[in-house]
């Protein structure tokens, strides 16, 4: 689990984990603002259904992906939380459409 | 014909990208500098514009020095595109056709996705600035959530403040895995133990090195860090096995100390970390050679003194081109940003060379003791190559276990276990997996990993939509390709 160090700049920004409100602080990227709102996993793979969550923070492991708006297959790792935005935990592969 | 956009692309910046886009831009090529993440830094200096960390203290004065290189970059006129993604560097198709008629200048064209649209650039030159990735740590049970990379959980840092709170354990070897456990102290951040793979022979192996490490600017820097951290925090030494344990999430982290039973510790975050290497999923996409580099125990794409690579109209600087820290990348982007002013035209050899002394003399510098760190924090082969029931393909899944048994039915290098396997064939193509099935297939077949290769990797690097790549303007030649006669 991850927490705020005491200290830290940056407005509240809200958005949505899973259709539930949740905060995080301008600057946060989605998986960071995951990690934050205590979620470590974000997806379950579409090999073996496993649970996943974000490793590397900087777009190479692809362990972070998320839908988010609607649009499946994000790296979380790679997208700024915007107020509002709603990010929906993935399971298994993209969705078509999605 | 195609007319370039800009004299240079730099790809990364990172210390590399940003030192050679001011340089090159200064000197009066137009020049664009474009970079995946937000803002500028790469992941040594990450959010170095906007951290939200206000105690300058935490993240500490090698991580704040990383803010003296963006004033000469603004100042310098440089192009910076930052959230620019780029998924492919090629010669464009009907270019050789048109250099024969002598009506146009060699260029490179680059795809990238800027704000979920496509496009191409054309440029004289490209400079990769690509970094480093942390060296795959496979372990059984690294996949699950709540292990991250130690490299992770500084982005995090950096970026916005987090600390792993709870149980927490470091594990692994090489200076970032002690700057961070040393940056999470002064941040007031408690860990619960440090895992301390360093194997006890590199000691051995590193003692003939020492020399060259007591000239080194880091010496006294990382003696006294290594002493804090010790200090404050449990360190078991010489951790010979590790694994984490977890239904769904890591609950705890099983280690043996030498030769003793395996021990059990309970814990909720779990950072694995044993040392770096280059980010060559660009380069070896365009087609640059490389090379396997048996001190730093990885694959890097082969470069000149000036940083040129086997591709004419690419260089490349900085870890991506083997790695030697942030000093050193600085100083290698400039010494590379002379060549391409050479090489466009702007200065000629003389000037290059008497331009390069300073920047040449920094790098060596920079680069004193990087052999005996290279020697005493190499991983040992047991983290390197794991054990059957371990998986090393992240994204498809596959253990060590399965590569061996592609060995054994005949699969000689990654290339064919990938077309056996799938390994390295998921998203993020093989950045998680390459470095780990090059050592299992090697050691295998007993036989060197420069003799088993690495993975041939195509555009696009980074996924995109099928919708961004139709939504691309093409040419009636693009058209033609396609189309049935």
């Amino acid at each position: 689990m991850f927490r705020r160090l005491p200290d830290i700049a940056g407005d509240r920004v809200s958005f949505t984990i899973d259709g539930r409100p949740a905060e995080a602080r301008s600057g946060d990227n989605v998986a960071a603002a995951l990690l934050a709102n205590g979620i470590a996993a974000c997806r379950n793979t579409p090999v073996s259904g496993a649970p996943r969550g974000p490793y590397c923070m900087m777009g190479v492991c692809f362990d972070c992906l998320v839908t988010i708006d609607g649009t499946g297959n994000r790296q979380g790792c790679q997208v700024r939380v915007t107020p509002g935005m709603a990010v929906e935990t993935q399971d298994g592969k993209r969705e078509v459409e999605r | 014909m195609s007319a370039a956009d800009f004299d240079l692309a730099v790809i990364g910046s990172g210390p590399a990208g940003l030192a050679a886009a001011a340089l090159a831009a200064s000197r009066g090529l137009s020049t664009v500098l474009l970079d995946e993440q937000p803002e500028a830094g790469g992941q040594i200096y990450r959010a170095i514009t906007d951290t939200p960390v206000r105690d300058r203290r935490v993240l500490g004065p090698d991580y704040w020095r990383g803010a003296e290189l963006l004033g000469p970059l603004r100042d310098s006129g440089a192009v910076h595109w930052p959230g620019s993604t780029v998924w492919s560097v090629a010669r464009p198709r009907d270019e050789d056709a048109a250099a024969a008629a002598g009506t146009s200048e060699r260029t490179l064209q680059i795809g990238l996705s800027r704000d979920g649209a496509a496009s191409m650039l054309t440029v004289r030159h490209v400079l990769m600035a690509t970094g480093a990735l942390e060296r795959p740590f496979p372990i059984p049970g690294w996949t699950l959530p709540g292990v991250l990379g130690a490299g992770a959980a500084q982005i995090l840092l950096k970026t916005s403040g987090l600390a792993p709170s709870g149980r927490v354990a470091l594990a692994g070897t090489g200076p970032l895995l002690w700057l961070l456990a040393w940056q999470y102290l002064r941040a007031g951040v408690a860990l619960d133990v440090i895992l301390d793979t360093t194997p006890r022979a590199n000691w051995r192996a590193a003692l003939p090195l020492l020399p060259g490490f007591l000239r080194s600017p880091y010496l006294g820097k990382g003696a006294k860090l290594l002493l804090d951290v010790r200090r404050k925090v449990k360190v078991v030494d010489n951790v010979t096995a590790l694994r984490a344990v977890g239904e769904g999430q890591l609950a705890a982290v099983v280690y043996r100390r030498g030769d003793e039973e395996e021990r059990s510790l309970a814990a909720d975050t779990l950072l694995l970390h044993h040392g770096v290497v280059p980010n060559l999923n660009l380069a070896n996409a365009t087609g640059c050679a490389q090379q396997w580099d048996e001190g730093q125990r990885c694959w890097r794409p082969t470069t000149d003194d000036w940083g040129a690579t086997s591709v004419e109209g690419v260089s490349l600087a900085g870890d991506g081109a083997g790695i030697g820290g942030a000093v050193a990348a600085e100083q290698a982007g400039r010494i590379a940003a002379l060549d391409i002013l050479r090489r466009l035209g702007r200065i000629d050899r003389a000037e290059r060379d008497a331009a390069a002394i300073p920047h040449r003399e920094g790098l060596e510098r920079a680069l004193r003791g990087r052999a005996f760190l290279d020697t005493l924090y190499r991983p040992s082969a047991a983290f390197r190559v794991p054990a059957d029931d371990t998986i090393v393909c992240r994204c498809e899944e596959i253990t060590a276990g399965a590569v061996r048994e592609a060995v054994r039915l005949g699969c000689s290098g990654p290339n064919q276990a990938k077309s056996f396997l799938r390994c390295g064939m998921g998203p993020c193509q093989g950045r998680l997996c390459g470095p780990t099935v090059t050592e299992v297939i090697a050691a295998e077949r007993g036989v060197s990993p420069a003799e088993v290769g690495y993975y041939r990797l195509r555009p696009p690097v980074k996924p995109i939509t099928l919708a961004e790549l139709a939504a691309l303007p093409k040419t009636e030649a693009d058209v033609n390709a396609v189309q049935k006669h």
